[in-house]
């Protein structure tokens, strides 16, 4: 009496539903388990595997792991990377965040401000590495020595220098993400209820109170993401490093190399594809890591 | 797939041209069979009219070609070769060759008519690089040597003689080198940079003409931690200590010189061709200087053309011959006009008229006393003396030690490739 009449094919209507929803959701699940998933499973497998790309992969077991563990330009590597992250992220977050709240109450060309701030992000990093490239060069050619030379003030060594190299390639890489960020930011505080504001102004309250009691809290998803969105991408920071140190990629003296660099040269130029493929997994286990932790932390409680 | 529908579709020839001097059968098959070679313009243009003149030759074979970028060349040749899609004759750099004969994706080339004695004979020597257990696996169309390019304008400009040894480049670099008021260099006398093709001069030129002989044991042992290594170290680092050069001066070494803010700079046979459409650069070209005892050294590179393992039957008879025509006399002149690369074989290029060639001549006179490294791993070999000049440039640390360090790098890496 109570169970539905079983239908011509002898199923509930939740069996045809659940039955319909796998048969749409097969398409996206077939192709993320060719796409993502096997790759990463192959990978996984390399990482246990010698490989020259030519010939036939051999067991190496936790060779590749150990390696990896006293290699020092791992650490040099492991620690430029963590320079990238640590130094990108808090810098672009403040500054996203200055440039947003600041323009949110600008109303005076609004739009064209925003889009000129929103413009790098759109520009092919490529390019844009090989203008910085030719920004920080020596005089004669380069921008900024020529300027420090016509004021008499000594050259700076920019890229060929293993103090400097790396926040100077972390420059232009910050500055193009800025805009995206922004954008993030802009619509966070939009989405805030203005009759906060108001009712805060009735009590006379401070501009920093505001900020402080209403404006970031309330911001706290909104930083979440452009936390984690900002942390992975430092963390897998590649374009304007190889191209701003194409010659010497990574240089000098491994400084500015970043892992995802790392993995590109030992893969594609000494086609040492199991090493490799073992950075990888490091970095993958990293981004995973610090991802983890992020929403942990800044999670809503 | 298209070749092989092609292959089912062979048929008999029916025409009298089809005598061809490698077969010599009555009735032929149509063979058609795949070249692979990366993509740079003038090398494509070269041997399209290569296969055009070898299939009037050979109207039973057909060559079809096909070019990858160069980024994923060595990639798609790993790939296709063993599942049988690949190439039938395939363009090598000559460092991958162990690689390639490790894998058994290349076979060797008949000893008739490819005999060690007349390859031996005559090729350039370091052509002998390709041989393992008295059998050839490729063979080179061109090769490439490095000579001191200079800048006539400047060399005039300043009084000074083109220089033929290493102390008359240091003064005539000394003499065009200029600086601004506040004491940067605006105009460098010699261009350097261990990233492009110093690494090369200093291996292969400068420690053996400071007395020393940069590896032995057929490439298998690091032997410049020594007294002549130390020297060319010193020759080589006094240059930005004299204040003639400048690392890094303009990004690049060949664009310094491009651009006419070089004197002086050392570069491949490669190089010609971007630099004769240079507007408004009157350049010159000689022999790499000697040392003071009239010494010279030269380093050669070269890609080269084997047979990989899926030519098989009339297809790897078809092969042979193709190998035949593109490592001929004929092919190293157009080689040589269309490309600029210099004949492998030294009996054409050392004719008299290429070898007093103002341009092509330097670098055909260098082929004589050229050695080609044989790399484990060049990217990774060349950044070990990148390292070794930075860690003294930018770190402060003593030559000595930063030499040593080098030699015990790049030893780690000839070991860890050799299975050591």
């Amino acid at each position: 009496m109570s169970t539905p009449a079983p239908a011509a094919g002898g199923l509930t209507i939740m069996q045809k539903r659940t039955l319909w929803a796998w048969g749409f959701l097969s398409v996206p699940i077939l192709f993320y388990v060719v796409i993502r998933f096997y790759p990463t499973g192959n990978a996984m497998v390399l990482s246990f595997q010698e490989w020259n790309l030519l010939g036939e992969r051999t067991w190496a077991g936790l060779e590749n792991y150990r390696v990896l563990l006293w290699d020092p330009v791992f650490w040099q590597v492991f620690r430029n990377t963590f320079m990238y992250l640590l130094l990108g992220t808090p810098i672009s977050l403040v500054l996203a965040f200055f440039v947003a709240y600041h323009l949110d109450q600008v109303r005076f060309m609004h739009g064209t401000i925003r889009a000129l701030y929103f413009v790098p992000f759109m520009t092919s990093a490529v390019a844009m590495a090989w203008v910085w490239r030719w920004f920080y060069q020596d005089v004669p050619i380069g921008l900024f020595n020529n300027a420090l030379a016509s004021i008499g003030i000594p050259q700076i060594d920019f890229l060929d220098s293993t103090t400097n190299a790396l926040p100077s390639i972390l420059a232009p890489a910050i500055w193009a993400g800025l805009g995206f960020q922004i954008i993030i930011f802009m619509a966070g505080l939009r989405a805030i209820p203005r009759s906060f504001y108001e009712a805060a102004k009735i009590d006379g309250v401070s501009t920093w109170t505001v900020l402080w009691e209403i404006t970031l809290p309330l911001l706290r998803p909104t930083i979440v993401f452009v936390v984690v969105l900002s942390s992975i991408g430092f963390l897998r920071i590649f374009d304007h490093v190889f191209n701003m140190t194409s010659a010497n990629p990574g240089g000098p003296l491994n400084t500015t190399k970043p892992l995802v660099l790392m993995i590109y040269q030992t893969a594609f130029d000494s086609y040492d594809m199991g090493y490799a493929a073992a950075q990888t997994v490091i970095l993958f286990l990293i981004l995973l890591v610090v991802s983890l932790i992020q929403l942990r932390l800044l999670r809503d409680r | 797939m298209l070749r092989r529908t092609r292959n089912t579709l062979a048929v008999l020839a029916t025409s009298a041209a089809a005598l061809t001097a490698a077969g010599g059968a009555s009735a032929q098959e149509q063979v058609t069979i795949e070249y692979w070679q990366y993509f740079f313009e003038a090398r494509v243009d070269a041997m399209e009219q290569l296969i055009e003149n070898f299939e009037a030759a050979n109207p039973n074979i057909n060559v079809e070609m096909t070019h990858f970028p160069y980024a994923d060349y060595r990639t798609r040749t790993a790939v296709a070769v063993p599942s049988g899609e690949g190439p039938d004759v395939v363009q090598l750099f000559y460092g991958w060759l162990n690689d390639y004969i490790d894998a058994g994706l290349i076979q060797p080339l008949p000893t008739d008519p490819f005999s060690p004695e007349m390859v031996e004979a005559e090729f350039f020597p370091m052509v002998q690089a390709m041989e393992r257990d008295g059998q050839y696996y490729a063979l080179p169309t061109a090769v490439r040597s490095l000579a001191l390019f200079y800048n006539e304008r400047l060399l005039e400009e300043a009084g000074v003689e083109v220089p033929t040894t290493l102390d008359e480049l240091v003064a005539a670099a000394e003499a065009t080198t200029e600086r601004d008021g506040a004491g940067n260099i605006t105009q460098v006398g010699f261009t350097s940079g261990m990233t492009a093709q110093d690494h090369h001069w200093f291996r292969e030129v400068l420690v053996r003409q400071f007395g020393g002989e940069p590896y032995t044991d057929g490439y298998r042992n690091v032997n410049y931690d020594t007294e002549a290594g130390r020297a060319a170290l010193d020759f080589y680092l006094g240059l930005e200590e004299q204040g003639v050069t400048q690392s890094g001066f303009m990004d690049e070494p060949q664009a310094a010189f491009r651009s006419g803010r070089a004197a002086f700079h050392i570069d491949g046979s490669f190089r010609i061709g971007a630099l004769e459409g240079e507007r408004g650069l009157r350049w010159g070209v000689t022999e790499l200087p000697a040392n003071n005892d009239g010494e010279r050294s030269n380093y050669s590179s070269y890609w080269v053309n084997a047979i990989t393992s899926s030519a098989e039957g009339p297809e790897y008879e078809a092969s042979v011959a193709f190998m035949e025509y593109i490592t001929s006399p004929e092919a190293m002149e157009i080689w040589l006009e269309t490309v600029g690369e210099l004949p492998a074989r030294s009996a054409v290029g050392m004719t008299e008229e290429n070898a007093n060639d103002p341009v092509f001549g330097p670098f055909i006179r260098g082929l004589e006393y050229a050695h080609t490294t044989i790399f484990a791993d060049e990217s990774a070999q060349r950044q070990v003396l990148v390292d070794m000049v930075e860690r003294v440039q930018l770190q402060d640390m003593d030559p000595g030690e930063s030499l040593t360090m080098a030699a015990e790098a790049e030893q780690a890496l000839l070991d860890d490739f050799h299975g050591e």
